[in-house]
């Protein structure tokens, strides 16, 4: 296991880059930690499959340096960097048993009989994989096979990450439950370094403790699943997270408040003071579960006009509008929902306010 | 145009893949089939399609039997998982490529085609080849494809599955209001409950190639007519959990007790399954009525504004989804809350539904969608 650190890291895939936009990967610094659980999310294009190719040394970067416990390895090779990979599709033999595809990686590094059949019977009672392991692969699930996809890097103790690319991209939703689960045991058991690259936003805050959010060939924010949620630094981060993301409405800063559509909304004294400062274009962005309706006016609360709801089971997602600009609210399950009109609570706390989409 | 599905069997193998099939399907209607893979979504859309011919049964199209006639000239579309392109054209020709062979002028052919590709976020893309688009954006182009056809039958399987979570966020909403203003009939196949909730209209519940329940969307999801169907229609999994009626009480789990009241007042003393859904539990007490449950933690995932807690209550293992971030350490004692007005009873023999929240034993009984008195099998 190892601490991995990228260097003024850059990678374009032209021969002459020159602006920005020529960069699949833009400038950066960046430390994955010994034992964390990362994700890397982003959408398609953003450069997440990039940055994996770069720690597993498929790709060589066209600046910067990448430095495994100290040591620089960016000119090495992927068989020598000690990385294992698990891909969207399982990548197994299929002809062979899960015993053999289990062992396979041993048996390349030499390792003796006895101290294989250790290893992989450790690791197939960890994956739940026993009752296979005569098997051959061919037959098995799709889940079964990205167990053993995974196994195969879990088998070997030299191992200096384990990258995962959309590895759950084939199973289906409730076997997705029992993988995931299975995931955060083996880490919490293991404390080895995750790094599981995914476009879906639940996997990546239901698996990670730390989250890279990317755009366009930039890490954006690093946080927890939380600050994400709570805190997005950016409203590009603010529209990702969270389902459906959060809203924005475009607005003013007079005093305490932010004005939409002439109409007050409460800030923080915080947010209200660091908005005042900045004269760029202005949007207040909250997310749909932190409003609530209330019954009849209140201070600070804003009328709003029903469009549409949808019941979806656990909650209700109600579709309104506030003068011409228009709002999402989730309505948890048995909760009283408005009629044709709403009297709408924005929390100050929660209330965040963003200069040309940057947090202020 | 109306497709009507008679009777239909087909197995491959001596393996089932469809089994009794009947369906009665109306023009202007979103028909989503929902079950987990290998449920029989791709057999039943393919025999729709005229691809393949079912060993029995009879298949039906503005009530002439078409039953083994070619599917050329039935004006269907479909979209499958794995897209399918024309790898030496561009996008615009291959979303135009229908339109050319039903020979349309060609300004009529640029109109469609450019606002499909608009639909499809394809607009920039239309000069290039497949191979120069990512998966996602070839599998937009074969959506595309299908939507300028303007087919009376427009199959879709799983035609989101392998794009980014956002983008299917946005394609949902278009591809439902383009549904909404067609008058073809639309199937369309998954694997996600949510997927089926946000899509709407009549939900088909399969497994193992049969239909277990159909109905509204939101009916099926709050009456699910047997064990079965509530699994496949929960995500995350129903909480299920053994029990009994005796002398007006219920007993969970042989140590879980509680009063036989509210809509399961009328449950006959016997075994049942008793279901709740993983936001229906808390951490919190919210009611007066709430049960206690003593439980073990095994993991609590967070995903910013909810934490699924995964514990164990004895061996059964649960799944509490609770709002708001909440840490715990592994193998901690809580309790959790489960309201018992939010409870399903299963018949423990057949997997029937007894007793839904809101809905009395006596209700199900009487309820066309919901009634279990003929043939449910888990």
């Amino acid at each position: 296991m190892a601490r991995i650190e990228f260097q003024g890291l850059a990678h374009s895939y032209e021969t002459a880059p020159q602006g920005p936009s020529d960069y699949a990967v833009r400038r950066l610094d960046h430390v994955w930690e010994d034992g964390g659980a990362y994700a890397l999310l982003g959408p398609s294009g953003c450069g997440k499959t990039t940055l994996l190719n770069i720690i597993s040394g498929l790709i060589h970067p066209s600046h910067g340096k990448v430095i495994f416990d100290g040591v620089d390895v960016t000119g090495l090779p992927t068989e020598q960097r000690n990385i294992a990979q698990v891909f969207q599709f399982p990548v197994i033999y299929d002809t062979m048993t899960v015993f053999d595809n289990l062992a396979f990686p041993l048996r390349n590094r030499q390792v003796d009989e006895p101290e294989i059949r250790r290893r992989v019977h450790e690791v197939a009672e960890m994956l739940e994989l026993e009752a296979d392991l005569p098997k051959r692969a061919r037959g098995l699930t799709a889940d079964a096979k990205q167990k053993i996809s995974l196994g195969r890097g879990l088998v070997r103790s030299d191992v200096t990450a384990i990258l995962f690319d959309e590895p759950l991209t084939v199973i289906d939703p409730q076997l997705k439950w029992h993988l995931r689960r299975k995931l955060k045991q083996i880490h919490e058991q293991f404390k080895l370094c995750l790094i599981y690259v995914t476009h879906d936003q639940n996997e990546a805050l239901t698996f990670a403790d730390q989250v890279v959010v990317m755009n366009e060939g930039q890490v954006l924010q690093t946080g927890t699943p939380q600050q994400l949620f709570e805190e997005p630094s950016h409203s590009f981060v603010g529209y990702f997270i969270g389902s459906p993301g959060m809203n924005f409405l475009s607005c003013k800063i007079q005093g305490e408040n932010a004005i939409v559509e002439n109409m007050p909304i409460p800030l923080s004294p915080d947010t209200a003071a660091r908005a005042r400062k900045s004269d760029k274009a202005m949007e207040l962005g909250i997310r749909p579960e932190f409003l609530t309706f209330n019954e009849a006016m209140t201070p600070g609360a804003i009328q709003v006009n029903i469009i549409d709801m949808a019941d979806l089971g656990s909650f209700t997602l109600v579709n309104a509008r506030i003068g011409n600009q228009s709002i999402k609210i989730k309505v948890p399950e048995g909760e009283q929902l408005p009629d044709h009109q709403g009297w709408l609570t924005f929390p100050p706390n929660r209330a965040l306010i963003y200069a040309a989409g940057e947090a202020v | 145009m109306t497709l009507v599905l008679q009777n239909i069997n087909r197995a491959v193998d001596g393996i089932t893949h469809l089994g009794d099939i009947n369906l009665d399907l109306k023009p202007g209607r979103l028909n989503v089939l929902l079950g987990p893979t290998l449920s029989g979504k791709t057999s039943l859309m393919r025999v729709m399609a005229g691809l393949d011919k079912p060993d029995s049964g009879r298949l039906f199209v503005n009530d002439v039997d078409v039953t083994g006639k070619s599917v050329r000239d039935r004006g269907i579309a479909m979209v499958y998982q794995q897209f399918v392109n024309y790898p030496l054209m561009t996008v615009y020709e291959n979303i135009a490529a229908p339109l050319k062979i039903k020979g349309l002028p060609s300004d009529e052919v640029d109109q469609k085609v450019r606002e499909a590709a608009k639909i499809m976020h394809l607009g920039a893309m239309l000069e290039r080849r497949p191979n120069e688009l990512s998966g996602g954006q070839q599998q937009r182009t074969a959506i595309a494809r299908a939507l300028v056809k303007d087919s009376a039958l427009l199959l879709l399987d799983e035609p989101l599955a392998n794009l980014d979570y956002k983008l299917r966020e946005t394609l949902r909403e278009e591809l439902r209001a383009i549904f909404h203003q067609r008058g073809a009939i639309v199937v369309y196949a998954t694997t996600e409950p949510h997927e089926a909730l946000l899509m709407g209209g009549t939900t088909i519940v399969m497994d193992e190639g049969r239909i277990l329940q159909s109905g509204n969307a939101v009916d099926v999801y709050h009456a699910p007519r047997s064990v079965r169907v509530a699994e496949i229609f929960s995500d995350p999994p129903m909480n299920l959990m053994n029990g009994n009626v005796r002398n007006g009480k219920v007993t969970l789990e042989n140590d879980i007790q509680l009063d036989l009241g509210g809509h399961m007042a009328g449950l006959e003393a016997g075994s049942y399954c008793f279901g709740a859904r993983a936001n229906n539990l808390s951490i919190k007490r919210q009611t007066a009525g709430d049960i206690e449950i003593a439980v073990s933690i095994e993991l609590a995932e967070v995903s910013g504004s909810e934490t699924f807690i995964h514990a164990l209550h004895n061996d059964l293992s649960m799944v509490i989804q609770e709002t708001g971030v909440h840490s715990f350490s592994l193998g901690e004692k809580i309790n959790v809350y489960l309201d018992p007005t939010r409870l399903f009873a299963f018949n423990a023999d057949h997997g029937g539904l007894a007793a839904a929240p809101g809905m009395t034993p006596e209700e199900i009984k009487t309820s066309p969608h919901a009634n279990t008195e003929t043939e449910v099998k888990i």
